[in-house]
């Protein structure tokens, strides 16, 4: 299967210290890649370069036929594509604070993709069930623990249905058993051909999901 | 520091001086007080020299401070506001008031006030156009009359108002209701007869912008007025007065501020004959709260109404001024800081003078709508900052989510960052409509009579600020507390168990 995301001799500077020195990497359909090394070296620099979300100064990234050159974010009217084809899980999920769970869900998809209350009402319950947390609904960020937002913050990136899923860090708050059902949940992800690009420095749970591991060293 | 430390001592023991003015005066002084605002022939800052007055009452403060006690008094001056000379006065702040001091019923049951030194009339100036239809208050239905607030001609206008149905508008001030009537925003002014030939003369005299009806509506007195007290220092200046008209130097002074007509002589004769005053002008007037509580309850609807405006179009503005200083360009954003900084740094009272006076020339706004919009305009400024400030506390992973979902900058403004940054702005915001229902006593000076003004009113009526002040402090205070209450509770419904 051809590559859903190429990274080619990525390179971040800030000032003039390189936070990221010529990351290369490729995540393939229905495979799940994580990005591992202590925290500091850049891992989530890296996603946050994938998802336009910063620019960098060296490399290339193409994302299902979608490129990114170095140089200033392009304006949102550029990326359109790009959000498409990209779905990106915040560390601390970023859940929007004054919108239910089920609003967090469909919003992208009235507001985005345009479809109906009803519709998309009935896509994201599904979404929220299958991650397990379809009784949770009608809940508000701020009442829901940390696996039940992580969850509703995954339903969220992918309810457009992105062929490329992007997490930060997805353990940082979980307690062992929660992590394993994590695992199960993000392997049943990659059934339908997804693609998903994990940054982790959790060595125990990378190592047991992950079907290559690319390390970044200090520096 | 030192320099400021030695400033402050000075101010204060300056403050000191002022206020102890009347108790702390030598027996050898006589301390009267006048507004010099109300300006010539009355009492005007000197020209010559801007520290001094003068003026006809000036003179006759003069007058009587050389003729009290055995080798007479040297007349000083302290300026206080025209329309609080009486409480001034019990409040030992001096001991005569002299400024045009109107002879009423009123006036004489509560304080001690002298006998009539000079005879007025209340006359109506109308546009030259109007000359051969105004001849009286009867021919003024339906139109508006300017005068002074709490004078007797304010009490024939509102006495009018129920019979003939004319509109009384009342005035801070005594030049500007012939400016507004020159520029059409009221139709007659009726006020003293001096003050109505000092306007004509400022506006350029016959065929200028008006001209004055010849017959009188009524007949007035100046007094001077003394704290009840002072019934025995009261019939002394009585007995100067009395003097004074007999040996022709009250005639000198009037003669020389051109004030003189041969009905001051018939005053003259009438005082001297009788050792009884002539009966006060004006009805004497019912001082229940109760009588006065549906012009406060009207005012207070004034109140609400130009708050309630004022604060629409400040945050619709506020929300304009926000975002160009936000998303804007570079241009856009100096222009909003620099509106934002002209209005913050200068006096809300200014700005509504500016609006109501000052582009009358370009644009002839009412007075309530001059109001809504200095009101308006200037809390603009500050919903701006409030909105900004709110808009950039909003965290920016929030934000970057929302890009990465594919929602567009205005999607992005108006589904997420807006509705955080409210939760986050309705706090001040409501402390702002607290400040603004408060700031909107203000616009009393462009003739809007609300709440406070109309408190004001009511307290010169009764001669106590207790009553009415505690009445107005209510009234605010009950549209203000359950304000707060409501954005408390907005405020726990959008933040759920935070």
């Amino acid at each position: 299967m051809s590559a859903l995301l190429v990274i080619d001799r990525l390179s971040v500077r800030y000032d003039s210290r390189h936070v990221l020195r010529a990351l290369s990497l490729e995540v393939r359909g229905g495979e799940i890649v994580a990005l591992m090394g202590p925290s500091g070296v850049g891992k989530s620099t890296a996603l946050r370069a994938v998802a336009a979300l910063q620019p960098f100064d060296d490399g290339g990234i193409v994302v299902d036929g979608f490129e990114l050159a170095p140089g200033p974010v392009p304006p949102e009217s550029r990326l359109v594509p790009l959000r498409r084809r990209v779905g990106l899980v915040f560390q601390a999920h970023a859940l929007f604070a004054h919108l239910t769970a089920l609003d967090n869900v469909t919003l992208a998809l009235r507001h985005v993709l345009g479809q109906s209350r009803s519709d998309a009402e009935a896509v994201a319950t599904k979404l929220l069930a299958s991650l397990d947390v379809g009784a949770r609904a009608t809940a508000w960020p701020s009442q829901l623990s940390g696996g039940e937002a992580q969850r509703v913050a995954i339903a969220r990136a992918l309810a457009p249905n992105p062929a490329l899923l992007l997490m930060d860090e997805p353990t940082a708050a979980l307690d062992p058993a929660r992590r394993g059902a994590l695992g199960t949940t993000l392997r049943h992800l990659t059934k339908q051909g997804r693609g998903l690009l994990i940054a982790t420095h959790d060595t125990e749970f990378a190592r047991g999901l992950a079907d290559r591991i690319v390390s970044l060293g200090a520096g | 520091m030192i320099a400021a430390r030695t400033l402050g001592v000075t101010g204060l023991a300056f403050c000191l001086s002022t206020t102890l003015g009347a108790q702390g005066a030598s027996r050898r002084e006589l301390v009267w007080g006048g507004d010099a605002e109300g300006g010539a022939p009355f009492v005007e800052a000197d020209p010559a020299n801007p520290s001094r007055v003068r003026g006809f009452d000036v003179e006759v403060a003069e007058r009587i401070a050389r003729g009290l006690g055995g080798e007479g008094r040297t007349a000083r001056f302290v300026q206080v506001q025209w329309s609080n000379l009486d409480q001034s006065v019990e409040r030992g702040d001096f001991t005569l008031g002299l400024s045009g001091v109107e002879d009423t019923p009123v006036r004489r049951a509560r304080h001690a006030v002298t006998i009539p030194y000079f005879e007025f009339r209340e006359v109506l100036a109308v546009r030259p156009e109007d000359a051969g239809r105004i001849h009286g208050l009867a021919d003024l239905r339906g139109r508006r009359v300017a005068t002074l607030g709490a004078t007797i001609a304010y009490d024939l206008l509102v006495a009018a108002r129920d019979s003939t149905g004319l509109i009384p508008i009342s005035y801070d001030d005594d030049v500007h209701p012939y400016a507004d009537l020159a520029r059409g925003r009221v139709d007659a002014v009726l006020l003293d007869h001096i003050i109505a030939q000092r306007a004509l003369r400022r506006s350029g005299g016959p065929g200028g912008a008006f001209v004055i009806v010849a017959q009188p509506v009524a007949i007035g007195h100046y007094v001077g007025v003394l704290a009840r007290a002072d019934a025995v220092l009261r019939d002394s200046v009585d007995a100067v007065l009395r003097e004074a008209m007999r040996d022709g130097s009250l005639e000198q002074i009037f003669r020389r501020w051109d004030v003189w007509d041969p009905s001051q002589g018939a005053l003259f004769d009438r005082v001297l004959r009788s050792d009884r005053a002539p009966k006060a002008a004006g009805a004497a007037r019912g001082i229940s709260a109760v009588a006065y509580l549906p012009s406060l309850a009207g005012a207070a609807g004034v109140t609400a109404l130009v708050s309630l405006l004022s604060m629409m179009l400040a945050v619709i503005v506020g929300l304009g001024l926000a975002s160009s200083r936000v998303y804007g360009p570079v241009w856009l954003r100096v222009a909003t800081t620099v509106y934002i900084e002209l209005i913050r740094g200068t006096p809300l009272l200014l700005q509504l003078f500016v609006i109501y006076y000052g582009l009358a020339g370009v644009v002839r706004l009412p007075a309530f709508l001059a109001a809504v919009l200095a009101l308006g305009l200037n809390y603009a400024a500050y919903e701006a900052e409030i909105y900004r400030g709110a808009l950039e506390a909003v965290p920016r992973p929030q934000l970057e989510a929302a890009r990465t979902l594919g929602l567009s900058e205005l999607q992005i403004l108006r589904l997420v960052r807006g509705p955080q940054a409210l939760r986050f702005a309705l706090a001040p915001m409501t402390n702002d409509f607290v400040a603004l229902l408060k700031d909107s006593s203000l616009v009393s000076v462009i003739t809007v009579v609300e709440l406070t003004k109309q408190t004001a009113i009511y307290a010169t009526n009764v001669g106590s600020w207790v009553v009415p002040g505690a009445l107005c402090a209510a009234i605010y205070l009950a549209m203000s507390l359950p304000l707060a209450r409501l954005a408390r509770r907005l405020e726990r419904r959008w933040r759920p168990a935070a």
